[in-house]
């Protein structure tokens, strides 16, 4: 069964298309990797997905209902969270309020309770905050929890951010290279770490990756971009010996030179 | 309808002043990414250097223009090495503030150096009046266009022709690229400066011959208006700043003249706010997509 | 519920200094009270710029229409009312009156400012700035319009009920809502804003409202503080709410600290004692009031505090400490 289904989407950019008839789906449960060279499109497809561009053309069907047009806070409540290539923390506050920011979504008190501190306005800040630091706990970042987030290690701030997503209740979670500017050592807990998840929250996974091992490692199926355009689809097996996607990443042969 | 022409010409010398104003903060924003406050203020500067020039020391008129220019153009160089240059990597908040204070400290200085009460402009080019079936032109209308638009022309051919104007643009396109290709950022960013508000100058000049008279806030509101007229005609584009002058002066003029002249001063803030819910990227502006 | 208890004690604790407080000299009972309104109007501008990081530099035209509405009701329809509510203790009924007014005016600013914030909230910084500034002026040159009110007169004859008590109920309101509403998950979301607000977005949040409802709230103390000081000196005129005015309370949260309600109050203190302290230059007032804006962006464009508070709680705590 789908979650989502991407069908003949496409994006431009002042005449230039990002994308282009892209149609995909992701299955539940499953972990689908994005891959391809840079400026394929792959970022753009997360930022039509989360309503952040708006598309030429096309839909996206996010279990059953049409998402084109939702702005993106909309589209996080039904379900959907992100992760951003370069970390989008909230960097002067600390670790406890990125994640508490986060689950504000399911936060139940009204203005008004909070102005009168009423009992419901304590019982519903005591349960955000136990649910994030429930979540610290199992990335391991309860002990920083009062630390600024912009302190933390390069590599804790992709994991906050992580965190930070999941906070918001997601069922599909797109994470875009999520292991930028790890060694393959922190990459390969991070695959880890990604499994993990999946289990425990019941998580879809869409996932951008350029880091090769953490995609074969993690991933069922792998699609591949180039030019905003699908040229591959498959296992990673199948993508990995798919002569057009070889093309893509290295280059056409120039014929004559070379020979 | 001779009514509306003589309107449209009355407004058309109003829109070239806003339009020379409009420039300093079309090439400033266009650069720095900075709503230059204290650009107003450098207009009023510029305008009583020109009284002095032109009345204590009894320069005839276009020598006085030059100095009031050369004046305002060292005045801005100055305000943008010790007030916005420290400020270059801050955020632009801090920027928008520190400019704020530029422009209350040059008021207050000019209160305090020559008072606050208005004073009348030398009138070194007597007025006369041409009357043609019906419609009413002035000598001054005719100097201030012509004085105008011979400046516009200098700016196009500054900033299309020359070595600085070119790396004018390349800054306004990408600074640090521009820097890393070998141009001298903070001697761009000054020329700049002292280019805007030299045309800044000239509109107060043109100011002070125009209505006759000058005071230490009259930089307030034309230059919160030249600003509309910027972002009118799409900020950061020379062409712009001159169409978006020129409207604003004939808005303002058919405005006061048709319906009320005590609403005048909102014309140019009502532009302003439909401009940026339906075209924020002004009329000639191209759209730009914010980055995620 | 031990917390409200103590608000409560200590708002009686505050209105009881307040009510001491006329038996100063004349002099300083004044300077408190304009103490009093710029704080209110401090912490909220603050609202909208320190912790929303919304860049509004329209205050005063937020205070203007307050002001004015509560004022013309004060005018046209106090006395008729305060008869009505004849079964009832004179001053009881004027203060009433009063209070219901200026809440009025508090009222009708917000909904202004819901009005305003949905268009122009959607820009970012700079241009934010320049549109409230626009708004500012506009509703300016309505009031100076408004013939009901004396237009470019001004307008008289309004009566005398604001004193020291209310301006300190007043404040104490004011800042009590700031602090709860930034210290609960709304106001934690409302600082992500400031923050990023793509990513606050993508967390879920709808950033238009957060951002139009501090906006409004800004603009409904903005109106209060303008009731206050409309019957405080019993004249209106739109020169009173220019341009300069709110520099003078954007210089107030600058000084003080974005992002600081403690860094608020201490600005408001020093605008206010400032120019009483200048008074023999007041020429000179302006340009000081420029340089120290200048200076205090090239040296600590936080502001003296940043966005940290003050708390008597853990000045006690450090001191014990230090003793030990």
């Amino acid at each position: 069964m789908d979650v989502l289904k991407v069908k003949n989407l496409s994006c431009a950019f002042g005449g230039l298309m990002a994308v282009s008839d892209l149609s995909f789906e992701v299955n539940k449960n499953e972990i689908l990797g994005i891959i391809g060279p840079n400026g394929a499109g792959k970022t753009t497809v997360f930022n039509l997905i989360t309503g952040f561009y708006l598309p030429l053309k096309g839909d996206i069907i996010f279990k059953g209902k049409n998402i084109v047009g939702l702005k993106p806070y909309q589209i996080t409540r039904l379900g959907i969270a992100r992760t951003f290539q370069n970390p989008r923390l909230f960097k002067k506050l600390t670790v406890l309020e990125n994640v508490m920011i986060a689950t504000h979504i399911n936060y139940d008190a009204s203005l008004l309770d909070s102005l009168l501190l009423t009992k419901r306005y304590l019982l519903e800040e005591s349960k955000q905050r136990e649910k994030a630091e429930e979540l610290l706990d199992f990335f391991g970042l309860y002990r920083r929890k009062d630390e600024i987030a912009e302190n933390l290690p390069y590599g804790e701030q992709r994991k906050l951010e992580i965190a930070r997503a999941l906070a918001t209740g997601p069922e599909l979670l797109l994470l875009d290279e999520p292991a930028a500017g790890m060694n393959l050592s922190e990459s390969l807990e991070l695959v880890n770490l990604i499994s993990l998840i999946r289990e425990k929250f019941d998580l879809t996974i869409l996932l951008i990756e350029h880091h090769m091992e953490v995609v074969m490692n993690i991933c069922e199926r792998i699609i591949v971009l180039d030019f905003g355009m699908k040229i591959a689809e498959g296992t990673p097996e199948e993508v990995k010996n798919n002569p057009r996607v070889i093309e893509a990443y290295l280059g056409k042969e120039v014929k004559g030179v070379i020979h | 309808m001779i009514d509306i022409i003589q309107q449209l010409i009355n407004g058309i010398s109003l829109g070239s002043i806003y339009a020379l104003i409009a420039l300093g903060y079309t090439m400033v924003y266009g650069i720095l990414r900075l709503i230059n406050f204290a650009h107003g203020d450098i207009f009023m500067v510029g305008a009583f250097i020109g009284f002095f020039a032109l009345g204590s020391w009894g320069l005839p008129f276009v020598p006085g223009l030059f100095v009031a220019m050369l004046g305002s153009a060292i005045l801005g160089m100055i305000v943008e090495r010790f007030a916005y240059r420290p400020l270059r990597t801050a955020p632009r908040i801090s920027l928008l503030i520190t400019a704020i204070g530029v422009s209350f400290l040059l008021e207050n200085l000019m209160v305090l150096l020559v008072g606050a009460s208005p004073r009348s402009f030398p009138q070194s080019i007597s007025l006369e009046i041409y009357e043609m079936g019906g419609l009413i032109l002035t000598n001054r209308q005719i100097i201030i266009l012509s004085i105008a638009i011979g400046l516009m022309i200098v700016l196009q051919l500054i900033v299309m022709k020359t070595k600085i104007g070119k790396a004018m643009r390349a800054v306004s396109q990408d600074r640090e690229m521009a820097q890393m290709l070998g141009i001298n950022i903070d001697r761009v960013i000054a020329f700049t400066f002292a280019l805007g508000s030299a045309l800044a100058a000239a509109g107060g000049v043109l100011v002070g011959l125009y209505f006759n008279k000058i005071e230490p806030y009259m930089g307030v509101m034309p230059g919160l208006k030249a600003f509309v007229a910027a972002v009118l005609g799409g900020i950061g584009i020379i062409p712009g700043a001159m169409l978006g002058g020129f409207i604003l002066g004939v808005a303002e003029v058919l405005v006061s003249a048709f319906i009320s002249s005590t609403v005048r001063d909102a014309v140019a803030f009502v532009i302003l706010i439909v401009i940026l819910l339906v075209r924020p990227s002004g009329i000639l502006g191209k759209h730009m997509r914010e980055k995620v | 519920m031990r917390k409200n208890v103590l608000v409560l004690i200590s708002l009686i604790i505050v209105l009881i200094l307040a009510q001491l407080s006329k038996s100063l000299d004349p002099y300083f009972y004044q300077i408190l009270l304009f103490f009093g309104i710029n704080t209110i109007l401090a912490v909220s501008l603050n609202l909208i710029n320190g912790f929303t990081g919304q860049f509004s530099i329209g205050h005063a035209g937020f205070m203007a229409a307050g002001g004015y509405l509560s004022a013309a009701l004060s005018v046209y329809q106090g006395e008729k009312i305060i008869n009505y509510l004849a079964f009832l203790p004179k001053d009881f009924a004027q203060g009433l009156v009063f209070f219901v007014f200026v809440l009025i005016g508090g009222i009708f600013a917000g909904l202004l400012g819901i009005l305003i914030g949905i268009p122009t909230l959607r820009l970012k910084g700079d241009y934010l700035a320049i549109a409230t500034l626009g708004f500012g002026e506009i509703i300016r040159v309505i009031i100076y319009n408004m013939e009901i009110v004396g237009g470019p007169r001004g307008f008289p004859g309004i009566p005398k009920y604001t004193d020291i008590t209310w301006v300190a109920f007043w404040s104490f309101i004011c800042i009590l809502v700031v602090y709860r509403l930034i210290h609960s998950s709304h106001g934690r979301v409302i600082i992500s804003i400031r923050e990023d607000e793509t990513a606050s977005e993508a967390m879920g949040v709808n950033t238009t409202f957060y951002k139009v409802f501090s906006f409004s709230v800004g603009a409904f103390f903005a109106g209060i503080a303008g009731g206050l000081f409309a019957h405080y000196l019993m004249m209106l005129h739109p020169s009173s709410f220019t341009f300069m005015r709110s520099v003078e309370i954007l210089l107030m949260i600058v000084l003080g600290g974005l992002g600081s309600i403690t860094g608020s109050v201490f600005g408001a203190f020093v605008l206010t004692v400032l120019p009483e302290a200048l008074r023999g230059f007041a020429h000179l007032r302006l340009i000081i009031y420029s340089l120290a804006l200048i200076i205090m962006m090239l040296v600590k464009p936080l502001g003296l505090m940043g966005n940290k508070e003050v708390s008597l709680y853990r000045l006690i705590k450090k001191f014990a400490k230090d003793r030990e």
